[in-house]
């Protein structure tokens, strides 16, 4: 089980995260939803160190680590059983697809670089990519890059995967294909916590949807509860506007 | 106006071609150390490493900021009165180490805006899969840092090669202490200096056309 624990981040006098608690067992699929700027993105980057949170604790693992005094060691422990999938893919462009997702195995993980090439290759198959092995970043189109850009968490073999919104960069024509492979994932049971604004993706896969606001959690449940039902006001007045844009979802 | 002596200049260039080798040499000396250094010059700077980031930054700023003929004086001439045991050092080895600590200064500052101009969040993302910063550096960063870098390097290349001439004022005779020294027993001083021109020439356009093919390689990296 992943257990995040008080956790307050501040930029200066701007509070982001105001006290997150958050457990997530193991096989979940949460979703989070919110307006822009209430933190989000900010919540998965200090879960994954990206930036290291004032005060709280992330229980990942076995690990238990004090953020404010998380040592380099604690941090590498962490990272390395979770992994990241961002929202304009950061593929390493001086590396092919075939050796994004096999980098972390021989880099991190210290495997051979036979052994690594063929773990690669599987997951290439998988995400449906196996003919691109040879092709570098620049030559892939986003929905490509974006799915070795999971591909590449795949191989981390992650206790959770982190989402921040994997097709806001997309062109429309690319999202089905990286939101189908997600579902994929979450049909395996992959632990996954997925920042996004895909309603219809919330309603299909998430078990728990969670909605943010000024840096705080107000309200989380599954989603036919949360989307039918909500109990605030702020996630109804926010529900109304996103689902005003995606109309076929409205209850 | 007297015409040229073509003879003499065609007797002279055997003879001043042998010295070529030494001023490569000393060159290709100076632009490895200096790599070297400017890497690590260059990292200091880009992680902001505590303490040595400020000595970096003394260090860019007095190589750049004096000439690099007072700086081979400085270390031939003036280094050995204060540190006893640089008197051992010859011009040869003085030229190499003053060629390395003047142009690392430069090459330092190309290779930092190399580095800082790789987008950000591959930055993230090795580390974002447990990557240490080493493991960032060697992996990630500097592979395609060099890329941007080379064309800038390689300048800085052509420009060391030509300036080991220098090295003639500390007392070795390399290409152009040669040419003073044959000059100066024929007194065929334009001549001389015509031959040891070409020569110099020579090489540098040598070195401007792999510079070119060079270039063509390496933006065709990573696309494919
Ligand atoms: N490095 C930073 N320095 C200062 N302020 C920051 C930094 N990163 C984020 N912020 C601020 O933190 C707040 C939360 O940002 P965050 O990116 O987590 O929001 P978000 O919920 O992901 O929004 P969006 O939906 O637009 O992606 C914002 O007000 C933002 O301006
Ligand atoms: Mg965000």
């Amino acid at each position: 089980m992943i257990k995040v624990e008080k956790l307050i981040k501040r930029y200066g006098a701007n509070t982001v995260l105001n006290g997150i608690d958050l457990s997530i067992e193991k096989g979940e699929i949460i979703v989070v939803i919110g307006p822009s700027g209430t933190g989000k993105s900010t919540l998965l980057r200090c879960i994954n160190f990206l930036e290291c949170a004032d005060s709280g604790r992330i229980t990942l693992g076995g690990l238990s680590v004090d953020a404010a005094r998380a040592s380099k060691r604690d941090i590498l422990t962490l990272r390395r059983q979770t992994a990241f999938v961002f929202q304009n893919y950061a593929l390493f462009a001086n590396k092919n697809a075939l050796a994004n997702v096999a980098e972390r195995l021989i880099i991190v993980d210290g495997w051979p670089k036979a052994r690594a090439h063929a773990r690669a290759r599987e997951i290439l198959e998988r995400i449906g990519l196996a003919d691109k092995a040879d092709a570098y970043p620049a030559a892939l189109s986003g929905g490509q890059q974006q799915r070795v850009g999971i591909g590449r968490a795949m191989a981390a073999n992650a206790e959770l995967i982190l989402f921040d919104e994997p097709t806001s960069a997309l062109d429309p024509e690319w999202v089905d294909e990286v939101l189908g492979l997600m579902k994929a994932l979450a049909a395996e049971r992959q632990t996954m916590l997925v920042v996004t604004h895909e309603m219809q993706f919330a309603r299909d896969v998430a078990d728990r949807v969670i909605f943010m606001d000024g840096g705080r959690i107000v309200e989380q449940g599954p989603p036919d509860k949360l989307f039918t039902d909500p109990q605030d006001e702020r996630t109804r007045a926010f529900l109304r506007k996103v689902l005003a844009q995606q109309p076929s979802l409205a209850p | 106006m007297n015409g040229l002596d073509y003879d003499y200049m065609m007797g002279l260039a055997p003879i001043l071609l042998k010295y070529l080798p030494l001023t490569l040499e000393m060159a290709a000396a100076g632009m490895l150390c200096a790599l070297v250094l400017a890497s690590l010059l260059a990292i200091i700077r880009v992680l902001r490493i505590p303490v040595l980031n400020g000595a970096t930054l003394l260090f860019i700023s007095f190589f750049r900021g004096t000439p690099l003929l007072v700086q081979l004086f400085l270390f031939y001439y003036g280094l050995p009165q204060v540190l006893a045991i640089l008197t051992q050092v010859n011009g040869i080895t003085a030229t190499i180490l003053g060629l390395t600590l003047h142009f690392s200064a430069y090459m330092a500052e190309s290779i930092r805006a190399a580095i800082v101009g790789i987008d950000r969040s591959q930055t993230e993302a090795a580390l974002s899969i447990g990557m240490t910063n080493a493991q960032l550096m060697r992996r990630i960063i500097l592979p395609q840092a060099t890329r941007v870098a080379v064309p800038t390097l390689m300048n800085y290349f052509i420009d060391m090669i030509k300036s080991t001439s220098l090295a003639f004022t500390l007392g070795v005779t390399e290409l152009m202490g040669a040419t003073q020294k044959e000059a100066s027993g024929s007194f065929l001083y334009f001549e001389a200096f015509l031959v040891v021109a070409i020569i110099y020439w020579v090489v540098v356009e040598t070195l401007s056309l792999l510079q070119r093919w060079l270039e063509k390689r390496l933006n065709k990296a990573f696309v494919r």
